[in-house]
């Protein structure tokens, strides 16, 4: 933190040095951007800078301000009725927040441009002082296919990402401040800030407040994310190392059976399997006609039990991609220890826990994590199976006892409009991510002592 | 080796056999079941779900209501696969060139970008819908132009999955790149004559990864076709089916639709299993 404000203090010292130095030239470009360079025939540049700064006002005068201007009241009306009876719209606060956000941010790149304009000026001058040449237009267009070629590479991706990444996060972020929800629709009608009040009903505990059905999401998803990755983690080894084991044959076969699962997308295996454990399902309809049972196993009306199949089922996703990674990793532990162990005379379960176990736990730490993190957000095996149901009568807002965050989350956007809690529950959605990446990452072995196992 | 661990070595050995075996049927049994169900003929159960396995009368009459002219399966299966097919094309372009930015260039900011891009991917992706619909509504790229717009926002946020194939591209030697500009060629000749031929392996299990995802969305896709029909993919229209009210009658439509969908599936990745293997295990190692 400090060294970013001393880097920010230094470019002030340099804008400032730049101007009391600079020529004539240089003064203008502080305010007509890319005239400094035109002058000394820089026109590629020269051109560039000057487009940019003339787009910004074009864009600020005829459309970002017209926002921007708002965006302390989001709006004060939101429609007029006419003399003959229709309504004419009026300030949308949907709009004034999303283009708002888009001017800021468009205002800071073309701040940027406008200092990386400053250093070219100061650059060119230099460099001239030393009696060099300044490089082509030609040069210039070359060089983005070569010492700038990460530009080309990078540009159209980092735009992609700003517009359908970066501008919805934000937009998504200041929606929690705000009481966009059924009730405060645009156009119809408008919403405002609200400051910390939907993070204080998360929290509350009173008979309207949200705290107690956050925390047993929060709580079941944490124990699902923890199931979900180590069950699928160990037995997954286990597959592999049977079908590892020296001896056994037709290894291609087993692990394509397996594979299976990964390949078939998701949506039609996973329903399928969801219908076949339903109360008229194949799997009841089966130990009733046997005889095993008498009335149809609650498989996915039953809380508990909803789990519980939840987590098994998801074994069947889960086991052949461990299965997949563990085996290539297998093979890389020299079989010269087990060698000596064996004359040692340890067995198959010693030599599991002192030898495979570390080995792995080490190799595959990170993956760990990611696979930790990617389960805490399973969307597709929890909303395919249950839809978060069965539903609860004691917990809030519609969630179900299967509910993680994530599907809780979706169901608050897509049937109850409430997208003010929607966003404060993605935002703890990110907070939980972002801790356990942090403290797990930084317990990792392999981030403590990359050399431990080479 | 004496006799007692051979025989040791043999019980060993068939006892992981069974669990083979065993572990084959469960993995199997579900799809045998879906199999078997496509084939079952409307005159058991009308096509719903039924309390037994085989099919008492084979017909193919599922799969001829898929392709007869009440169902747009053929209009959704085509979506699906132009979806798929974009998607994989662009997304993996769009992937090579910011490994290779960030593999082999140091610039100013790549640092800052890495982590950036790493706190982004913290946030759910749901989060975002309505303003992403929002945004798509804007280009005219939600209900009839729903298509396109799923491979834009597909495509557009893909620079952020860069991890496996840049962990790749690293252990190409730089030494190589060095070489060849001593040569006098510029970056973005060895980036097209040097690293891309050298990185078939990888930008197959990119493009089978890309290609694979659209199959299995649904969530996103049925908010930004919002009930235009001709706009679904195959998840969507037939996830409605199976939670509609009377998915009775669609039952065995679907399980038809399923396997139509999942053999070709399948069978690319089968193909291609070799490189996807390598693509995830070497992800999983550096994380």
């Amino acid at each position: 933190m400090g060294k970013f404000f001393r880097g920010v203090g230094n470019d002030f010292k340099e804008i400032g040095l730049t101007f009391k130095e600079g020529d004539w030239k240089t003064r203008v470009s502080y305010l007509i951007m890319g005239f400094g360079p035109l002058m000394r025939k820089q026109f590629v540049r020269g051109i560039a800078f000057l487009a940019v700064e003339l787009l910004y006002i074009l864009y600020m005068a005829g459309f970002g301000w017209n926002y921007l201007k708002d965006i302390g009241t989001l709006g004060t009306v939101a429609r007029v009725v006419n003399d003959n009876g229709t309504y004419s719209y009026n300030d949308n606060s949907f709009l004034i927040l999303l283009y708002s956000i888009l001017s800021i941010i468009i205002t800071f790149g073309f701040l940027v441009v406008w200092r990386m304009n400053v250093k070219e000026n100061r650059n060119e001058e230099m460099l001239l002082a030393e009696g060099k040449k300044l490089a082509s237009g030609k040069q210039d267009l070359y060089s983005l296919l070569d010492s700038h070629f990460d530009k080309t590479l990078l540009a159209f991706p980092v735009l992609g990402i700003f517009v359908f990444t970066v501008l919805p996060i934000l937009f998504m972020i200041c929606i929690a401040f705000t009481n966009y929800d059924a009730k405060h629709q645009p156009p119809t009608s408008l919403f405002s800030w609200v400051g910390l009040e939907n993070f204080k009903n998360l929290f509350s505990f009173g008979t309207t407040g949200l705290g107690p059905t956050f925390f047993v999401v929060l709580m079941w998803t944490l124990v699902w994310a923890f199931f979900a990755t180590f069950l699928t983690y160990f037995l997954g080894m286990g597959v592999a190392i049977m079908i590892n084991k020296k001896g056994i044959k037709f290894k291609k076969l087993w692990r394509t059976i397996l594979v299976m699962t990964i390949a078939v997308p998701q949506f039609v295996s996973l329903l399928y399997v969801y219908k076949m454990f339903a109360a008229d399902g194949l799997i009841n309809s089966y130990l009733m006609k046997w005889g095993w049972i008498s009335s149809a196993i609650p498989f996915w009306q039953d809380p508990t039990l909803a789990k519980i199949t939840i987590i098994v089922v998801n074994l069947w996703i889960g086991i052949p991609y461990t299965m997949l990674i563990t085996t290539g990793l297998l093979m890389n532990i020299p079989e010269d220890l087990y060698e000596s162990a064996r004359i040692d005379g340890a067995n198959a379960l010693q030599m599991f826990r002192s030898i495979t176990l570390p080995y792995m736990l080490f190799v595959t730490g990170p993956f760990l994590l990611t696979q930790f993190t990617g389960n805490l957000n399973n969307f597709n095996v929890i909303y395919l199976l249950t839809q978060g149901g069965p539903l609860s009568m004691t917990l809030a807002n519609k969630a179900g006892h299967t509910d993680l965050l994530v599907t809780w989350l979706y169901k608050m956007t897509v049937n109850d409009t409430n997208y003010r809690m929607a966003a404060v529950l993605g935002i703890m959605v990110f907070v939980v991510t972002a801790v356990i990446s942090l403290v797990v990452y930084g317990m990792l072995p392999s981030v403590r002592d990359e050399e431990g196992f080479q | 080796m004496n006799k007692s661990m051979k025989t040791k070595r043999a019980v060993g050995n068939a006892i992981t056999y069974a669990t083979l075996v065993i572990i084959s049927i469960i993995w199997l049994f579900p799809f045998v079941c879906l199999f078997l169900q496509s084939l079952r003929s409307y005159n058991e159960g009308g096509g719903g779900m039924v309390e037994y396995l085989l099919p008492k009368q084979f017909s193919l009459d599922s799969y001829i209501y898929l392709f007869s002219e009440e169902s747009k399966f053929v209009r959704w299966y085509g979506n699906t696969l132009v979806i798929a097919f974009f998607v994989a094309l662009f997304q993996t372009i769009v992937v090579l060139c910011v490994s290779y930015a960030l593999s082999r260039m140091r610039f100013k900011g790549r640092t800052f970008l890495m982590k950036f891009w790493l706190i982004l991917g913290m946030f759910p992706g749901f989060l975002t819908m309505i303003c992403l619909y929002f945004l798509l509504k804007q280009f005219h790229l939600t209900q009839e132009g729903a298509i396109p717009g799923l491979i834009l926002i597909a495509v557009a946020s893909s620079g952020m999955g860069y991890y496996v194939v840049k962990g790749y591209f690293d252990t190409i030697p730089k030494a190589l790149d060095e070489a060849a500009r001593i040569d006098g060629a510029s970056r973005a000749r060895i980036f097209f004559t040097m690293i891309i031929p050298m990185s078939k392996p990888i930008i197959i299990y990119a493009a089978l990864v890309a290609f694979m995802a659209p199959w299995c969305d649904y969530i996103f896709a049925s908010y930004v076709a919002f009930g235009y029909s001709d706009s679904y993919n195959v998840a969507v229209a037939m996830q409605r089916w199976v939670w509609t009210n009377d998915y009775q009658g669609f039952f065995t439509r679907f399980c038809a639709g399923g396997i139509l969908i999942a053999v070709p599936v399948t069978a690319l990745f089968i193909c291609l299993q070799k490189y996807y293997v390598e693509g995830v295990t070497g992800g999983a190692v550096k994380g």
